[in-house]
């Protein structure tokens, strides 16, 4: 757009962007802390404290996912890359494992994860949407079977590849988003993955705080505190964000706030998957790698669900 | 030439605690302890070799300072590398655990602890290669609370390592390790030998976590 400065109309609308999310958590640390002041000497509410632990682990979300964005390709793939790593080892510590799935093991951390993120840097679609659920499920239980064990096999290797699914498969279309292209400009993918990641994570927030107000009916009783009162509200919040984000996508705005219903959706039934792998291996958080928050996949979980349906809906219908 | 092994020991330390940070995202769960600067012997489980190295990895500078290892010299002493590694940057007291040597490991171990340091030691005596969660005891354990009755002794359990690094393998899994400080124990007035270190074995093997437990029975290889 402006010639002088050289800087294209999406590196202009993602430092919008970027300045917009600092302005909204600005508001959202200035509500809490006023909520705090006014509470006084009274208990700890733990509602507000929750809040405000979240509204604080989004300042580093946001600081370090913008920062990637706005360097570029590689510093998203890296980023994401090390997000995987994390998931993964929080994941793979719980699962049933013997010392005969030692080499499949090895070979998902430093094979598998370093080469889907390869495909991806590479845009070779055709391999990084197959490589997980294809390859390494036909491949890393032949290793397993090697080792000659059988005690509690498929348990074993069904595990390990739920992990690498949701760990390295669903979260690496996040930055897979940056490979699509629409009416030849492909430098604007990039915006997608700031909207995903938006209303996902902004619905999420709404649905806790309505669910918590005016929630009654529980979606699963015994699994996780969620109500359908409190998901309407976040699903129809991301909704709205959606509608005002459309500025940023290809998607016009009853498409935006179409695909900001479908990911929020999912995400957040994808967060009740999330509580039942949880409440199964007896555990509250998926690690205390975030202090007083639970690991990386308690914050990536709906991202991680929601993802890959946001990324396939978004090349069916407006990639080009 | 003194002051640049010092120093090499120092970087040699950080690197080997920041590569265990970012493989095994290692932390410490203080249960029934502070983390604070006294006197203690952190008694642990012994699946791996890595166990020793997680333990000192965990502790916070103030205490690392003060903390010797308790480690064998036949295994320490076996290449330049190791005679670097062991004395230097992890401060090892070396034990010989032969029997035909003059030199009592327990006299070394009382000395270290008279000199004011905290021991890390493993109670086990070899690495447990079993499906138990423990070894019997042996008596190291007994003889020092008895002889240093205001010694605390700290159980302290390293989880997963077994599946992090187990015997034979050469790559390292970076599964999330957690060391478990429980509460202290020592040395019942007119308590045996055998009822304490029974005590001892149990306040250690309580602070498995329970997540441990579905894979226990997969480990049966």
């Amino acid at each position: 757009m402006n010639s002088t400065v050289n800087m294209t109309s999406a590196t202009s609308d993602l430092l919008l962007l970027f300045f917009g999310v600092i302005a909204i958590l600005m508001a959202l640390t200035l509500l809490g802390e006023v909520l705090r002041a006014r509470q006084g000497i009274e208990p700890n509410n733990p509602v507000l404290e929750t809040y405000m632990t979240r509204v604080h682990s989004w300042w580093g979300i946001v600081l370090l996912v913008g920062i990637a964005l706005m360097t570029g390709r590689l510093a998203v793939i890296i980023l994401f890359l090390f997000a995987s790593f994390a998931a993964l080892r929080e994941f793979l510590t719980l699962t049933t494992k013997a010392q005969a799935d030692h080499k499949s093991l090895a070979l998902a951390f430093f094979a598998v994860l370093p080469l889907q993120y390869l495909f991806i840097w590479m845009d070779w679609e055709g391999l990084f949407t197959v490589f997980i659920p294809v390859y390494a499920f036909l491949l890393l239980p032949i290793v397993s079977a090697l080792r000659g064990d059988a005690n509690r096999y498929l348990i074993r290797v069904a595990e390990t590849q739920w992990a690498l699914m949701i760990s390295v498969f669903c979260l690496s279309h996040v930055p897979a988003l940056m490979t699509l292209s629409f009416n030849g400009i492909d430098d604007r993918s990039v915006l997608l993955i700031g909207f995903l990641v938006l209303v996902v994570q902004f619905g999420d927030l709404l649905e806790y705080f309505f669910g918590r107000r005016i929630g009654k009916t529980k979606i699963a009783p015994g699994l996780s505190p969620k109500t359908w009162e409190g998901l309407a509200c976040g699903v129809g919040s991301a909704i709205l964000i959606g509608a005002l984000l459309n500025w940023i996508t290809p998607f016009g705005v009853f498409g935006a706030m179409a695909m900001a219903g479908i990911a929020s959706l999912v995400g957040m039934f994808g967060n009740l998957v999330f509580a039942a792998i949880k409440r199964d291996r007896g555990v509250k958080d998926w690690s205390h790698l975030i202090p007083g928050q639970g690991g990386f996949v308690d914050q990536l979980d709906s991202v991680v669900f929601a993802a890959p349906i946001f990324y396939h809906l978004t090349r069916y219908f407006w990639s080009s | 030439m003194k002051l640049l092994r010092s120093f090499a020991a120092k970087v040699v330390g950080h690197t080997l605690r920041l590569f265990a940070r970012f493989i095994t995202a290692v932390r410490a769960d203080w249960q029934g302890i502070e983390p604070v600067p006294r006197q203690r012997v952190y008694y642990a489980n012994h699946t791996s070799n890595g166990d020793m190295p997680m333990i000192w990895a965990v502790l916070p500078p103030a205490l690392r300072r003060t903390v010797r290892p308790v480690a064998a010299a036949d295994y320490w002493l076996a290449n330049p590398v190791r005679a670097f590694v062991g004395p230097e940057v992890f401060n090892c007291v070396l034990v010989d655990r032969r029997p035909e040597v003059n030199d009592k490991p327990m006299d070394k171990i009382l000395e270290a602890l008279d000199e004011g340091s905290s021991l890390i030691i493993f109670p086990e005596g070899n690495r447990n290669m079993t499906d138990d969660p423990l070894l019997p005891f042996k008596a190291g354990l007994y003889n020092m609370g008895l002889a240093r009755p205001e010694i605390d002794l700290v159980p302290t359990w390293v989880a997963n390592l077994n599946t992090i690094m187990p015997k034979g393998e050469v790559i390292p899994l970076p599964l999330i390790c957690t060391v478990t400080f429980g509460a202290p124990v020592h040395v019942r007035e007119g308590e045996s030998k055998d009822d304490f270190l029974k005590r001892a074995a149990t306040a250690l093997s309580d602070l498995r976590p329970d997540v441990e437990q579905p894979n226990a029975a997969a480990v049966t290889s």
